[in-house]
């Protein structure tokens, strides 16, 4: 009943091309957006569950310390009060991504400002907001480093180092070094992280917010004491995680202890300030480029280096560096980076970790690069691409650079003209154009799906994988339309429940490829089931809108089945090609910005992405994705900071107000466009990850844009109207 | 939240009486006093729902212009009579906010509105403006969005509001009724406190006090205009923000009302200001002498020390703009 395919090698057999069906990358609308827009898609907390009690966390009013006592007293009178918990399953952290464990539990050691120390649980939410206000507890205090440059930092274990980068510094013609900073970012999702628990006695059934259910069941089982068996996560619409809700959050742990010590359903949902103060933040970054070209504008010399912050304890450290291993030549090479312990909440995933702060920065250097050189930077890149990767020597499995400088240049309009800044204004804004490469490798992990074809010939795909709004419902759904040869609208698609075979779930921009392999491998078993009952080889068969046909004869997809339902798990495992090759998305960005000559403020006024991520399966959510990266690349460029008091080390600015993602009006009209990419080294449908590629460098195009609107060299993100002005040349 | 009682207003003397009951508040629009309440900042044990009360009314008194103090902020921008004669007003309210949370606040509420510090809202962290006596988590923080003009050193919170400023330059006057039935009016210049040794009266309302309305004087004319700095282009609070009302004649300057947000606990007015450019000619070299004026006794905090410079700039632009000096 299960295929398995373990892929070893490049899939060059491209069936995806020569199926029939015509749906596969084709633009199609979500089958759950109407369920969306009319508000009956049911998100985490929205189950109306009889009987449900409701818990407020309590969090911590100091950074380092210890919770000496909890007063529970102070509360039990107060009205609807059931309960105040403090239990030593309870997660203190956010849980890092792919985890599978809980490392962190009890709550009395307190390790960041806001971190939960207890739940309080009532009849009603009002009032246990109300209690967990009033809940006193008693604590010890101590010192504590809020600033990655106060302490000494522990490097990472391995850095690159290639011939003699200082030599290669001072040799060359032209050379940059420069030092950035980036400030902490969060996922800012639409949707709080929230969970209900219920537990019958025998099993915790928990809907919760989450992106990875195969690791989170494991994560909250370990948590629990529980046999894995014992716990089933549902997740069937996710209102935006980007990274935050990879691991199981403080909420869902605590909702669990607490439907199993009450005996009653407990719903737990994060305020607004919560999720900012507790889940995964992106961390802050110092980074050094020392970059060199000779004087035919080849790189000479690459030098990256990132300073990264992490509570102690945690494993994670921003990959700052993870694309700059491979995106430019150059022989001599310096790459490292160190991680600095200090007492923020856990730094993690946020959308696309790593190249989302380290491309901007390294584009940015490239641009000023070009500048010196007296090199076009569109040209800079294109003389500067390696045929393979620099340091291991690994070919790629299909690289878009090139086409995508290409094509988005001349999208965008860019003719290598005059770069000198402060030439063109409009009234009182500053105009320039500025652009950068694009680039985010490619993850792909182990995964299940079931697919059914059922006896009236419709199918049904199930998956543990979960749509966090990138649309795989739709996608999924669209593979096994293509291969049985069935509309959209003959393929129901069920996700998001531990029930369902298991795959990687959402992250790292994984989900499609690896997800869709699996459906892809059911299908390919179904498809071969059917053909051995036909009774002809599967390459001599035609899908097509439930009919089946070769050369002398056809049959209807629902009478094979014959009142059956034939089922297939597809197993997908990447296997060991990723140590024969690199594989990553790749993509430029172009941006026009204005920047207001007395003011500072700086507004994007048109952008241009061309991105190639393998074989795009829908051309309308693959192009969302996109649209949204940009978004991102225009709030990490202008606006996103996550502020810390240097006294308390609190989070100040924890809500939408005053954490500033960019609001319709800053975002321009975003042109995208899609390069055809076959990867066959990527996943058996020759797809990559494109959730994040779109983010990962646009910063650095609108940096690059603001110094050559208006002469204003900026090495920190976000370029707010503060630093804009103490950079703008006096006219 | 606190649990509280809900009362809707049956007219105004019962309200008043109701508000100055201990911990009872007044609610308009709620979109500020709520958010506080949710955080626990606000704790009223009783809300007076002032909605019911006739009093979202704009109309024409003598010349000039009465807005009740009800009327949504939506309302009033787009009120015929404040587009055609005051069009500074509408511009400061249509830079505010978002469309949505302008159809619920209301003229008062828009007034009233507390600050945006972020230790004001953080009931963990000290405030002498929340909890008088318990220090200034600012000060020593984060002071972002905080003063540099009439600041002391129990606060340095700004008022936040687009509004007022307008209003401000506008030099209208507000009307409100006591807790004893009374009505009182004054400039609105006088209506908004300095932080001194209060920093937790934001304001000159009593106990009881409602606000009834707001009245514009007789239309003045001039070059009208709001200019607002902030970092994203909608849905931020300003880092800076000028209204001004300009009127020439012979090239020089006949009317020069100015008035500055985001600096100050109030809408900074300094009639200096106003005064010394009156009878000038505009250039860019008399807007700096103007800033220097204004600016001469600002005082940074850290993190917006960059407020000294861009008002000085913003000054410029928008004198700039109204005059057409070219720079
Ligand atoms: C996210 C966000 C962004 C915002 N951005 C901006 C912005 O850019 N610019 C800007 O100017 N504002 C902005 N605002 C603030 C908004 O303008 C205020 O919340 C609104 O004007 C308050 O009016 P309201 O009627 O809702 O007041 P309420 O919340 O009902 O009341 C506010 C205060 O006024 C008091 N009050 C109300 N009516 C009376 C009365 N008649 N007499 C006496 N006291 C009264 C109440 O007791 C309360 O203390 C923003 C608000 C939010 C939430
Ligand atoms: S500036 Fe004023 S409002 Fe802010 S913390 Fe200090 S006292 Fe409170």
């Amino acid at each position: 009943m299960s295929a398995h395919l373990i892929q070893d090698e490049p899939d060059t057999r491209n069936v995806l091309d020569r199926t029939t069906q015509g749906i596969i990358g084709k633009p199609l609308s979500r089958p759950d957006g109407l369920l969306k827009v009319t508000g009956t898609a049911t998100y985490a907390s929205e189950y109306d569950i009889e009987g449900c009690l409701e818990g407020v966390l309590v969090t911590a009013p100091f950074a380092k310390g210890e919770v000496t006592s909890i007063d529970d007293s102070s509360v039990t009178g107060m009205p609807g009060v059931v309960a105040v918990l403090n239990d030593k399953r309870m997660t203190p952290r956010a849980i890092q991504g792919t985890a599978g464990e809980a490392p962190h539990t009890g709550l009395c050691k307190v390790d960041y400002w806001g971190q939960p120390i207890a739940l309080v649980v009532a009849e009603t939410f009002e009032q246990a907001r109300d209690a967990a206000k009033h809940l006193e507890i008693e604590f010890n205090s101590e010192d504590a480093i809020f600033d990655p440059a106060a302490c000494t930092p522990e490097p990472d274990d391995d850095p690159t180092r290639q011939g003699d980068l200082g030599k290669a510094m001072s040799d060359a013609e032209h050379s940059v070094d420069l030092k950035f900073t980036t400030e902490s970012h969060a996922s800012a999702a639409m949707e709080p992280h929230a969970a209900i628990a219920q537990w019958d006695g025998d099993t915790l059934t928990v809907h919760a917010s989450l992106q990875m259910l195969n690791y989170n069941i494991s994560e909250l089982a370990d948590a629990m004491k529980l046999d894995e068996s014992k716990v089933r996560l549902v997740a069937r619409y996710v209102g935006g995680g980007f990274g935050s809700k990879l691991g199981v959050s403080q909420d869902i742990v605590a909702a669990s202890v607490a439907t199993m010590q009450l005996g009653r359903p407990v719903r737990v949902v994060m305020s607004r300030q919560q999720v900012f103060q507790n889940v995964m933040r992106r961390s802050e970054t110092s980074q050094r480029l020392r970059l060199a070209v000779d004087h035919h504008g080849k790189l000479t010399a690459f030098g990256h280096e990132a300073l990264v912050s992490n509570l102690p304890e945690e494993d994670f450290a921003e990959p700052v560096l993870q694309s700059s291993h491979f995106l430019y030549a150059g022989k001599n090479r310096l790459l490292q980076s160190e991680t600095a312990r200090i007492h923020r909440m856990t730094a993690g995933s946020v959308r696309a970790p790593g190249e989302a702060v380290g491309m901007p920065v390294l584009e940015a250097a490239m641009g000023e690069l070009a500048e010196k050189a007296g090199i076009d930077p569109v040209q800079l890149r294109l003389d500067n691409i390696p045929t393979k990767h620099p340091a291991t020597g690994k070919p790629f499995g299909s690289h878009k650079l090139a086409e995508c400088l290409q094509r988005g240049a001349e999208a965008f309009g860019w003719d290598g003209s005059d770069r000198t800044p402060r030439q063109r204004r409009e009234g009182e804004w500053w105009i320039g154009t500025g652009m950068a490469s694009a680039a985010r490798v490619h993850n792909v992990g182990e995964a299940k799906a079931r697919v059914t074809l059922h006896d009236d010939g419709t199918a049904k795909v199930e998956t543990d994988m979960t749509d966090i709004g990138t649309g795989t419902y739709t996608i999924l759904g669209q593979i096994a339309g293509e291969m049985l040869g069935l509309s959209q609208s003959d393929v129901l698609t069920e996700l998001g429940d531990t029930r369902f075979p298991r795959g990687p779930g959402s992250g790292g921009s994984w989900g499609a490829a690896s997800a869709g392999s699996a459906v892809f491998v059911a299908c390919e078993a179904l498809r071969e089931e059917i053909a051995q009952k036909i009774g002809q080889p599967v390459d001599a068969l035609t899908f097509k809108d439930g009919l089946v046909s070769w050369d002398d004869g056809s049959v209807i997809l629902a009478d094979i089945a014959n009142g059956e339902n034939f089922t297939k798990e597809g197993h997908f495992e990447p296997g060991d090609i990723a140590e024969d090759y690199t594989a990553s998305g790749f993509g430029a960005f172009f941006a026009e910005v204005a920047v207001n000559r007395w003011t500072g403020e700086t507004r994007v006024r048109r952008m241009t992405g061309a991105f190639g991520f393998g074989r795009v399966l829908n051309a309308k959510t693959a192009r969302s994705q996109c649209l949204g990266g940009m978004v991102w690349c225009i709030g990490s460029a202008l606006t996103e900071s996550l502020m810390f008091d240097p006294t308390d080390g609190h989070l100040v600015n924890p809500d939408l107000a005053e954490y500033h993602v960019p609001v319709n009006r800053d975002v321009p009209d975003l042109d995208v466009l899609l390069v055809e990419e076959r990867d066959a080294v990527a996943s058996p449908i020759q797809a990559k990850g494109i959730g994040e590629l779109g983010m990962c460098g646009g910063a650095g195009a609108i940096a690059n844009a603001i110094y050559n609107a208006c002469g204003a060299r900026l090495y920190v993100f976000p370029m707010t109207p503060d630093k804009v002005l103490a950079a703008m040349p006096v006219d | 939240m606190k649990p509280f009682d809900y009362i809707r207003a049956d007219g105004l003397d019962l309200a008043a009486q109701q508000l100055s009951h201990n911990g009872a508040m007044a609610i308009a629009g709620g979109t500020n006093l709520i958010d506080l309440m949710k955080l626990q900042v606000e704790t009223p044990a009783a809300l007076i729902d002032l909605n019911p009360l006739p009093m979202n009314q704009i109309a024409n008194e003598g010349d000039g212009l009465r807005i009740g103090a009800l009327a949504s902020n939506t309302a009033i921008a787009n009120h015929a009579k404040v587009r055609a004669d005051y069009p500074v007003l509408a511009k400061a309210i249509l830079a505010g906010a978002t469309q949505q949370l302008r159809n619920k606040a209301t003229m008062a509420g828009n007034l009233c509105q507390r600050t945006r510090c972020y230790y004001f809202t953080n009931i963990d962290q000290p405030c002498n403006k929340r909890e008088p006596g318990s220090g200034c988590g600012a000060i020593e923080g984060i002071a972002k969005l905080h003063g540099v003009l009439g600041t002391s050193n129990q606060c340095i919170a700004t008022y936040p509001g687009d509004m007022a400023v307008a209003l401000y330059a506008l030099d209208a006057q507000i009307e409100i009724s006591g807790n004893d039935g009374a009505a009182r009016t004054m400039p609105l210049r006088e209506f908004h406190r300095l932080p001194g040794e209060t920093p937790h009266i934001d304001n000159n309302l009593d106990a009881g006090d409602i606000i009834t309305g707001v009245t514009l004087p007789a239309p003045v004319g001039g070059t009208q205009a709001y200019r607002k700095v902030r970092e994203r282009s909608s849905y931020a609070f300003a880092l800076c923000s000028v209204a001004a009302v300009i009127a020439m004649a012979d090239g020089r300057f006949t009317r020069a009302d100015l008035a500055f947000g985001a600096l100050a606990h109030k809408p900074w007015y300094d009639h200096r200001v106003g005064e010394m450019l009156i009878g000038e000619k505009p250039s860019l070299a008399l807007f700096d002498k103007a800033a220097d004026l204004l600016l001469e006794d600002a005082r940074g905090f850290g993190a917006n020390d960059f407020k000294i410079p861009l008002a000085r700039r913003t000054l410029a632009a928008t004198l700039c703009e109204a005059t057409g000096v070219e720079a």
